[in-house]
């Protein structure tokens, strides 16, 4: 049994409202806003699956997957 | 069960401002639903008026939205006749501490078994940003243009005084707390008060210049401090987080039960 790994960043698009409480408190920096003001995961690599950014999000918007580490 | 099975999916995006503290509120209370286990069936929201009051429209659960400050009043019919239910009142800072007031101090003497949640963004939201009960001295709202002279309740203290035998406080940026303490405070047996700071960037944040969503989550980061902590003996100003009471006291329902049992035992 491995560590849990990130599996994706799911994001609710029509949820998210640009408010960047994700992105600014990402202890990683993972995450930035789009032209359109969403969010996406910029560096997805660095992310610690804290999920910080799906327990604050007030929009229900963006959901850590994860998945079973090989080791 | 997952989170989105908790929450009626169609009427989201919902309509709370982009970066609004109320979202955050409703989050944790989900999770700390979940990590409950609880079924949907098992719990009823009763909520007022105000833009914190939206949430029962959002939850799955046995909902009802009421009237201004008199959702403690309806929430306190629903666990009298179903007192096998977990009622849980959600309420704004006006709602339950201005025209609610007595609702509030009264739901707290009785001890029934009910979880009050006081998101406190202290202004009137849903109504263009009056000052309330509890945006205290020195801040600025559409109806006191040259400051408020209102000195702020302290939810937790009226709380306590009133007899509250579960009193709490956290924030939106302290969300793994919050959930811990929404998830006590429903387990808890008798009256709970959770108050939790939860910003208004749209009202309270542009009228007292206290900059963006973001900004103000810093600031709850930055001002407040869990209870007792060495940091509170040096800057007093500092809000308190945490439990600040939970005690056992006869609870509201089963006395009144042992009411019933007298009376039909006759003279
Ligand atoms: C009996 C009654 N009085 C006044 C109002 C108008 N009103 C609606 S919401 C509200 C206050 C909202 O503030 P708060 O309770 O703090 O909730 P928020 O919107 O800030 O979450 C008021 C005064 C009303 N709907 N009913
Ligand atoms: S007005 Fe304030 S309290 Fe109401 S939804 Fe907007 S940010 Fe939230
Ligand atoms: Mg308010």
């Amino acid at each position: 049994m491995g560590k849990l790994k990130l599996k994706e960043h799911v994001i609710t698009r029509e949820w998210c409202k640009g408010c960047g409480i994700c992105v600014h408190f990402c202890p990683k920096q993972v995450l930035e806003l789009d032209d359109q003001d969403k969010v996406f995961a910029a560096r997805r690599e660095d992310c610690i699956c804290c999920e910080l950014c799906e327990l604050r999000c007030p929009d229900l918007a963006i959901e850590i997957e994860t998945e079973q580490g090989s080791e | 069960m997952a989170i989105k099975d908790y929450i009626r999916e169609r009427f989201f995006p919902h309509i709370w401002c982009p970066g609004c503290g109320h979202g955050t509120v409703m989050n944790s209370l989900l999770r700390a639903l979940e990590s409950l286990g609880m079924s949907r069936n098992e719990i009823v929201m009763v909520s007022g008026i105000g833009c914190s009051s939206r949430i029962s429209g959002y939850v799955d659960f046995h909902t009802l939205h009421t009237i201004h400050g008199r959702a403690l009043a309806f929430a306190t019919g629903v666990k009298l006749s179903r007192p096998e239910l977990n009622l849980i009142v959600p309420m704004g800072d006006g709602d339950a501490l201005a025209i609610g007031g007595n609702h509030f101090i009264h739901a707290a003497r009785r001890n029934i078994d009910i979880t009050a949640i006081v998101m406190n963004n202290r202004i009137y939201g849903m109504t263009g940003g009056q000052f309330s009960p509890l945006s205290g001295y020195g801040t600025m709202a559409t109806t006191a243009p040259y400051s408020n002279i209102d000195h702020a309740f302290d939810t937790v203290e009226l709380a306590i005084a009133a007899g509250a035998t579960f009193v709490a406080r956290s924030t939106s940026y302290h969300v793994k707390q919050l959930s811990k303490i929404l998830r006590d405070a429903i387990l808890h047996e008798g009256f709970s008060v959770v108050e939790v700071l939860s910003q208004c960037p749209t009202y309270f944040g542009r009228k007292n210049r206290a900059g963006s969503a973001v900004d103000m989550m810093e600031q709850y980061k930055n001002d407040t401090t869990p209870i007792g902590s060495k940091a509170k003996k040096e800057n007093p100003d500092l809000i308190e987080r945490g439990i600040f009471v939970q005690k056992e006291m006869p609870e509201y329902c089963r006395e009144y039960d042992k009411i019933i049992e007298k009376a039909m035992k006759g003279n």
